[in-house]
């Protein structure tokens, strides 16, 4: 299981909390397993999230593996100037 | 619409072209005659991208009519170098960076030799006001004015001997067509 | 200057990157060579011009476009029906590039045309006739959240709220961000201050307007040469708006004039593709300047509540903001990166942002530079100012004190990695600007600034020529001299001289997918890639060696620009060059080429602090900014000119925002000043010089330690001169643009 934050907005999403645990080796699995899990979340990633992975920012790549202990936190999709 | 015959120099060539009568010269410059250097940023006189020489005189090309060119002496940009060989001022803006997207760069070249041609020895103050009539987003202006400071004093030390103290004219010489 | 803090990480010796090597498309930009949007021209060519709306808000009940279509010399005339079907993600461009039902803002086009001349073009405008039913509009953010404000679009209902609203309205989505409980940390504090700011919309001003041409032939197969920071981005969107394959449609980038965002969409690429798709015939749109500011993409006006607790020692013991941006006709405002990004310099125990994403009859926001985090910085900073004031602290020193470092806890959720935040304050503290003497009515001010930075797709292609020269070709826009960044990484990993490397922006046929030039990405993923392609082909060239020397491949290394044999036992060889070896790729295999093809991640974060004095004329309400300095982590600066170039770039834009720049809408809701001479961007006589330190914190997810550095520099400065100005106008300024008129109401004169 990894334990999976999501910004404040998101929460009632996963139901009330600011994160919850989920089972997944990739980010892909995370967010597949957060869209089936909660209507709120599959919205969220449809629209497009960007994924941190122990502070490291990943807007698009979703292959990036994670491990039970790694700090992952869910952002808004993010665009640059 | 009815179109103007009109006879000019350009960088030298003797070049004629038609143009509408309510052209602009740097249309005429930029469509008709391929001459791309001078650039369109606003169209009203703001931003100096379009200047060019005409008869000498420091002018936005997108305020004077391409019609009222006939008979006139212009350069652009495009008339600078020497061949292959740059002129002193388009090498330092190479320098000192004093570009980064290079829209603005054809007029701050053009408007910076105007100036140099009357001031060989202008103050920073002078070099920024006479270049207030051109816009530059990128740069901020930092590397422009001292670009045209070093061409200013390189400029000076090649047509030496001078008296030390040259006299200055005032940087409020600046026609805008 | 150049500080390098001590770090651990990739203490490396560079032979060309950190140097200022001359830039590769120099001469042709001060000959007047280079070619840009408006500089191409193609045989049996026509010019578009667009029919924009002059209602702010408008039902389009009819458009009438017989007459013009019987005007000699008109060739086509494309309206919103056009644009058929095209993917949900893709919807709000179609309207933004062709108003459908309504009319959303003042400047919306409605109608296009194509004709022989610009002249012919202009009248046939005349001669389209819409009938526009006028409705209540508005185009202020606090007014646009108002219950009953005239709502824009009866399908938007607040998203990000516990329940889903049953009503429609202006409010597209909320956002929060934080961790802690802020109400109980501001009961910790000794001083709690609590300010309403706003912030009026300003434009990216780019010099160069928008310009494309389009050409579309029988066959269905197009070709574009369009002014943008993502050929590959119009590439897509156009063919997926127009129904064509993306295999059919080749686009070309042209040298581009500036951009800071604002040319990270589509505007009249697909009205000319359109029109050349009608007409059968190569399409020239060039916008006007007034084209340019009432209808591309500006940034968001906004309104920030900010409440800060500190204790007497400087600490911050509680951080809560409620951050509104309008962003247009469409949902998007950057205001989730705007309350990202506002708090992320400290490292705060109790700390909440609250974000509103606001619709208005406004042109659809683009991006400019960090897009919505220097409206958040100038709040937050400037409410920590005034506390530092209160409690007559140092500002540098609570800085300091609050700074986040490596490993803490962002205010936006993760924890940082390395960063140079501190670094920057230090440098700012022992520089000699924060000592020196200030003159009457003069003020100094300083503020902290943050941006994310990011990598991306990027495709690169690097081909080694016969000569030892060396090919490379990247497809991403360059802006601001990238080309010579990522050449001379090359060059460094191929250890060949930078002259040697000629780098090309590439056409979208001739690479892989590379988003666009955003998010300060270029330099760091380009770069990135460039790097990887040239390892790639040096895993090549070593293999060719090892074919002539007849070892195995493991046997050979590569240094300094030569293959040499890895140790005695390898045998005696003369080390191979790059030429060399080159020189015999035909009779050892082929053309040697290296590729990267990668979706860049590990883009380091990157801080900046910004000191500045300013002079208020109390008289007329006018500010001189007397000196500047820009203190900001460029982890590697690869090519220090541009560099620099950057830091005073942003810092200018940021002046152009604090005192002079904004969107000015009347009562009936059209822009007022769509011109440079109304919409004021600094002149260089407005302007001291701008001095900057590079700070080097090597960012550890690059080889080089490269950290984007093109727009953190637009977002300390909003804050920075706002604290300047109030310091030295004895009154705290709640309110962009701090123009004259509004300085002197600050100071209750008018
Ligand atoms: S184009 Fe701006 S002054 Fe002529
Ligand atoms: S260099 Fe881009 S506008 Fe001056």
């Amino acid at each position: 299981m990894v334990r999976v934050q999501v910004w404040g907005s998101l929460k009632p999403a996963i139901g009330g909390d600011d994160s919850v645990e989920v089972e997944g080796e990739t980010i892909n699995d995370l967010l597949k397993a957060l869209s089936e899990q909660y209507p709120g979340m599959a919205e969220a990633v449809r629209r497009g999230v960007s994924v941190t992975v122990n502070g490291e920012m990943y807007a698009n790549a979703v292959m990036v593996p994670v491990k039970p202990d790694d700090e992952v936190f869910i952002l808004p999709k993010l665009v640059g100037g | 619409m009815f179109q103007v015959h009109v006879r000019t120099r350009i960088n030298g060539d003797d070049t004629e072209f038609s143009c509408e009568a309510d052209e602009t010269l740097l249309d005429a410059l930029r469509d008709r005659l391929g001459l791309t250097g001078a650039k369109e940023g606003c169209g009203t006189g703001d931003c100096g991208a379009c200047s060019v020489l005409v008869d000498g005189r420091l002018v936005c090309a997108c305020l004077m009519l391409g019609a009222e060119a006939e008979g006139c002496d212009i350069e652009t940009v495009e008339g600078m170098a020497d061949g292959s060989k740059l002129h002193p001022l388009q090498q330092k803006f190479l320098d000192h960076a004093a570009l980064q997207c290079g829209v603005c760069t054809p007029g701050f070249l053009v408007a910076a030799k105007s100036l140099l041609e009357r001031n060989d020895n202008p103050t920073e103050e002078e070099v920024r006001y006479w270049l207030a009539g051109n816009l530059c987003r990128c740069t901020g202006y930092d590397k422009i004015v001292r670009a045209v400071l070093d061409t200013a004093a390189d400029m000076r030390k090649a047509s030496k001997p001078k008296p030390a103290k040259a006299k200055k004219a005032s940087a409020k010489g600046r026609v805008s067509a | 200057m150049n500080v390098q803090p001590d770090n651990k990480a990739m203490k490396r010796d560079f032979d060309i990157v950190g140097k200022r090597t001359p830039r590769p498309d120099g001469i042709d930009k001060v000959t007047g060579r280079a070619r840009f949007g408006a500089d191409m021209s193609m045989p049996g060519m026509l010019w578009g011009l667009v029919l924009r709306s002059p209602h702010a808000h408008a039902k389009i009940k009819r458009i009438d476009t017989s007459k013009a279509e019987k005007l000699n010399g008109v060739h086509a005339i494309v309206t919103s029906k056009d644009f058929g079907p095209c993917d949900d993600s893709l919807l709000d461009i179609r309207e933004n590039v062709m108003a459908r039902e309504k009319a959303l803002y003042d400047g919306h086009a409605v109608a296009a045309v194509a004709a022989v001349s610009r002249s012919v073009a202009r009248q046939a405008l005349k001669l389209i006739k819409v009938d526009y039913q006028v409705l209540p509009h508005v185009t202020d953010v606090d007014e646009a959240m108002k219950p009953d404000a005239p709502v824009i679009n009866d399908k938007l209902f607040t998203k990000g709220l516990d329940k889903t609203p049953k009503k429609p309205s202006n409010i597209a989505e909320r956002f929060e961000f934080g961790h802690g409980e802020v109400e109980k940390g501001f009961k910790e504090a000794d001083l709690v201050i609590e300010r309403t700011f706003r912030t009026e919309a300003t434009h990216q001003g780019y010099i160069e307007p928008h310009a494309c041409v389009a050409s579309m032939g029988a066959d269905g197969r197009g070709e574009m040469w369009v002014c943008t920071q993502g050929h590959f981005m119009v590439r897509n969107t156009c063919a997926g708006l127009l129904g064509i394959d993306v295999s059919n449609l080749r686009v070309t980038a042209s040298e581009i004039g500036g951009g800071f965002g604002g040319k990270t969409t589509v505007f009249i690429e697909p009205v000319a593709l359109a029109l050349s798709l009608k007409a059968n015939r190569p399409v020239k749109m060039v916008m006007s300047r007034e084209e340019v500011l009432r209808a591309s993409g500006p940034t968001s006006s906004s309104s920030i509540d900010v409440k800060i607790g500190m204790k007497k020692d400087g600490t911050i013991t509680a951080g809560d903001a409620t951050l509104r941006y309008q962003g247009g006709a469409f949902p998007g405002s950057a205001v989730p990166y705007g309350a990202m990004a506002c708090f992320a310099p400290y490292d705060l125990k109790n700390v909440r942002a609250i974000g509103w994403d606001v619709i208005a009859n406004r042109p659809k926001q683009a991006a400019y530079r960090a897009p919505g985090a220097p409206m958040g910085a100038y709040a937050i900073e400037s409410v920590i100012d005034e506390l530092c004031r209160e409690l007559k602290l140092d500002p540098i020193d609570v800085r300091l004190k609050n700074a986040s470092s490596d490993g803490s806890k962002a205010s936006y959720g993760p924890n940082f990695g390395v960063i140079g935040l501190k670094a920057t304050l230090e440098a700012a503290k022992n520089h000699p600007h924060w000592k020196a003497k200030l003159g009457k009515n003069q003020g100094r001010g300083v503020a902290c600034g943050f941006w994310f930075n990011f990598g991306g797709e990027t495709s690169v292609s690097l081909n080694v020529n016969v000569d030892g020269t060396v090919g490379l070709s990247v497809g991403t826009p360059d802006i601001g001299g990238s080309r010579a960044s990522i050449g001379n990484m090359a060059a460094e990993e191929l250890g060949i001289p930078h002259d040697k490397v000629r780098c090309i922006i590439a056409d979208t046929a001739s690479l892989g997918y590379n988003d666009v030039t955003d998010g300060s990405r270029v330099t760091f993923a380009s770069g990135m890639a460039a790097i990887q392609a040239a390892r790639d082909a040096i895993g090549k060239l070593c293999e060719r060696a090892a074919k002539i020397w007849g070892i195995p491949v493991d046997a050979v290394v590569w240094e300094k620009g030569h293959a040499r044999p890895a140790s005695p036992n390898a045998g005696k060889h003369e080390p191979l060059s790059l030429a060399d070896i080159a020189a015999q790729a035909g009779a050892t295999g082929g053309p040697i080429a290296g590729h990267c093809e990668i979706n860049a991640e590990g883009a380091g974060v990157s801080f900046a602090t910004h000191m500045v004095d300013s002079e208020v004329d109390p008289e007329t309400g006018h500010v001189k900014i007397l000196r500047y300095t820009v203190f900001q982590d460029a982890g590697k600066a690869v090519h220090p000119s541009y560099v620099e170039g950057q830091f005073q770039g942003g810092a200018v834009q940021g002046i152009g925002w604090a005192l002079n720049e904004e969107y000015i809408y009347s009562k009936d809701g059209r822009l007022q000043n769509p011109g440079f001479l109304d919409y004021r961007i600094p002149v260089c006589s407005d302007l001291p010089m701008i001095d900057t330190v590079i700070v080097e914190v090597p960012n550890p997810g690059h080889p080089y330690g490269v950290r984007g550095v093109g727009e953190t520099s637009i977002v300390p400065p909003l804050a920075a001169i706002s604290n300047s100005v109030s310091d030295a106008a004895k009154v705290r300024m709640t309110r962009l643009p701090m123009s004259p008129p509004n300085v002197l109401k600050a100071l209750g004169r008018i």
